[in-house]
């Protein structure tokens, strides 16, 4: 292996240091033995054990779980459709405008999202709590989930969906035994970003939430105002663990699945 | 007298299975396909040919049910099917990218069609293992479709469009990914399947060659006109324009003047040479202006003037060694090129006509057509 001049050495370490050194401060002070944060009195795991027993804590992680399934879940239907209509459908009159209004609220200010959201149930007198959070955040992640499934589409090859009209299917049975099958791994992943948006969700939950439920992200917030405890260390260890865990799986199921279809394809050339 | 010979476009009391009716298809402000009328018979294995964007495609793709007339109706078995969707004809198409299911075993997506009709198990099962027989994939059935070679794609793709038993078999560039030789033997499978089965067979391609060897009638289209529809022989040997002789195969044009009327003229092409004795098909006026139109292999090439109704002195250019023939470019008086091919029927023999020898070409009165345009 090349050696690294002392330039990248530098370089290297200060951008790692830049990206990781909050983290890793963060998850080194949970295993402290004091209460206050930033003073080291030994290693202990006694935060962990306190956080588990903290019912509010685990009411909110309760209702983040909740809030990120059912939300994530719609925003995937409604986003799948969006971009089905939109890459299948070709060019119409207006087509960019939709496009763009579709695409819009990616770089909209949440707060503006949020108060927006906040005004049409107070307009439509809608009781806030768990159902208003869940309609929320459905109306930003739908778009993340429409851009990574309209990627998809574009290199998708039409003439599956004729060949299979073609052979006697609806439309919409073609969609459901040809399309949705092969787009299912953008599906998944465009799902996958809606929950992780959802889980990590401040300020249109706060906008959009009522006094019957609190999110994750909102309840160490609030908890944060009143000083950093290190319950909350011990509970971002374990976010950032999950998440972890759970990149890593994802990387490597789709590199063995790309190993094997490449395996395959060259015994399929060394058998011609 | 047996019919041995099939040509029902020749009997008036046969009916065709598809009828194009003055379909005319535009898209936007462009013009696809021009009131054209077009009839397919029973069994038939036709084929559409001509370079890209000549319509071809569309005409197939309206058969299939993806797109619709602008004006015109287009009939199967006597029934209008301009307005019936695709899942709803009893039409199948084979894809130029074969658009296998990926998802699924070669076996599952010869089933698929099948399934559709929700026949039941056992007869799926056997339907299946009949197309894999006639395909030759029983050993791949639980393979997916990457997981095999381009030659046994192809087969899968034909295999599934066929399962359905069609009235009406739609091949769009069938053979155009794979490779010369896989090709041509592909070509007779097809050909071979097409006489098992009985399905009528309408191919696209823009590859002559195909068309020549596995059609019974060859449709030649340019710019959404039909120019000539004829048996490959007829194309061949009687081209009706100077489009369609040079389009298939080789072809030398040669512009010139009608010397007499009638159906046996000379034809004026150069200062000074005497006239290329020609006879056209249809009576032709004098000082008309025509082409006359000869294939490579018509033309001979000797060092003494032959014994032939039309030679013409000239000087060998070029020579072209293809192993099976070779084709000598000669320029004749006046500049006019014209190739001359012969068959190398012995093995390495010394070649006696080279480059810059002064030659005789020679052909029959009637090796050429003259066409008028």
């Amino acid at each position: 292996m090349r050696r690294f001049s002392w330039f990248n050495t530098v370089s290297l370490t200060l951008g790692f240091a830049f990206l990781y050194l909050p983290m890793v401060l963060l998850v080194f002070y949970s295993f402290n033995e004091s209460r206050l944060v930033t003073v080291w009195a030994g290693f202990s795991t006694k935060w962990y054990g306190e956080l588990l027993r903290d019912q509010a804590f685990l009411d909110a992680a309760w209702v983040t779980v909740k809030v990120a399934v059912f939300s994530s879940t719609l925003a995937t239907v409604l986003g799948t459709m969006a971009a089905y209509v939109l890459v299948r459908a070709g060019r119409f009159h207006g087509r960019t405008l939709f496009s763009g209004m579709i695409y819009a609220p990616l770089v909209m200010p949440e707060v503006i999202t949020g108060l927006a959201l906040l005004l049409l149930f107070i307009g439509i007198n809608l009781d806030r709590g768990v159902f208003t959070i869940v309609l929320a955040h459905t109306t930003f992640a739908m778009c993340y989930v429409s851009v990574v499934v309209s990627s998809r589409l574009t290199t998708f090859d039409k003439s599956l969906e004729e060949a299979a009209l073609d052979l006697g299917c609806s439309p919409f049975e073609a969609f459901r035994l040809v399309t949705l099958p092969i787009i299912a791994p953008a599906v998944i992943s465009g799902w996958l970003l809606a929950f992780t948006l959802s889980l990590d969700d401040l300020v249109i939950a706060s906008f959009t939430t009522g006094p019957s439920a609190t999110t994750l992200p909102i309840k160490i917030f609030s908890a944060v105002r009143l000083g950093v405890s290190p319950q909350i260390n011990a509970l971002s260890t374990i976010m950032i663990a999950i998440v972890t865990v759970g990149v890593i799986t994802a990387s490597i199921l789709s590199k063995r699945a790309a190993v094997a279809q490449r395996r395959d394809e060259q015994a399929a050339i060394r058998a011609e | 007298m047996a019919q041995t010979v099939f040509a029902p476009w020749t009997d008036p009391d046969q009916k065709p299975i598809i009828e194009f009716r003055n379909v005319t298809k535009s898209f936007g402000d462009f013009t696809a396909i021009h009131d054209l009328s077009l009839n397919i018979y029973e069994r038939e294995f036709f084929a559409l040919l001509g370079p890209s964007g000549c319509g071809k495609t569309t005409m197939m793709r309206m058969l299939a049910g993806f797109e619709t007339a602008t004006s015109g109706d287009i009939y199967l078995s006597g029934k209008d099917i301009g307005h019936v969707p695709p899942n709803q004809r009893p039409v199948n198409m084979m894809f130029q990218s074969y658009a296998l299911f990926p998802h699924l075993s070669v076996w599952d997506n010869i089933a698929f069609g099948l399934r559709r009709e929700s026949k039941d198990k056992a007869f799926i099962g056997d339907r299946v293992e009949e197309m894999l027989r006639l395909t030759r994939l029983t050993k791949f059935a639980k393979r997916k479709p990457h997981q095999i070679s381009g030659g046994q794609r192809q087969r899968v793709a034909l295999a599934r469009s066929l399962a359905k038993a069609p009235k009406l078999l739609l091949l769009d560039e069938p053979l155009g990914a794979l490779d010369r030789k896989l090709r041509e033997q592909t070509q007779f499978e097809l050909m071979d399947i097409q006489e098992k089965t009985g399905t009528t067979f309408v191919i696209v391609t823009h590859d002559q060659e195909e068309a020549m060897t596995v059609a019974s009638r060859i449709a030649v289209m340019d710019e959404g006109n039909l120019v000539q529809v004829a048996t490959p022989a007829e194309i061949y040997e009687a081209p009706n324009s100077v489009y369609v002789a040079d389009f298939i195969g080789d072809v030398n044009i040669i512009e010139g003047r009608a010397t007499q009327p009638g159906t046996k003229t000379g034809i004026a092409w150069a200062e000074g040479q005497p006239p290329i004795l020609a006879t056209p098909a249809k009576s032709v006026e004098a000082g008309q202006s025509v082409h006359f139109a000869i294939r490579p292999e018509k033309v001979t090439i000797d060092v003494e003037r032959p014994d032939r109704p039309n030679t013409f002195r000239g000087k060998v250019i070029d020579i072209a060694y293809l192993g099976n023939i070779s084709t000598y470019h000669v320029e004749l008086a006046g500049g006019q090129m014209i190739k001359a091919q012969m068959v190398n029927a012995r093995r390495l023999a010394n070649r006696h006509i080279t480059w810059e020898d002064e030659v005789w070409v020679g052909f029959t009165d009637t090796a050429g057509v003259v066409l008028e345009e």
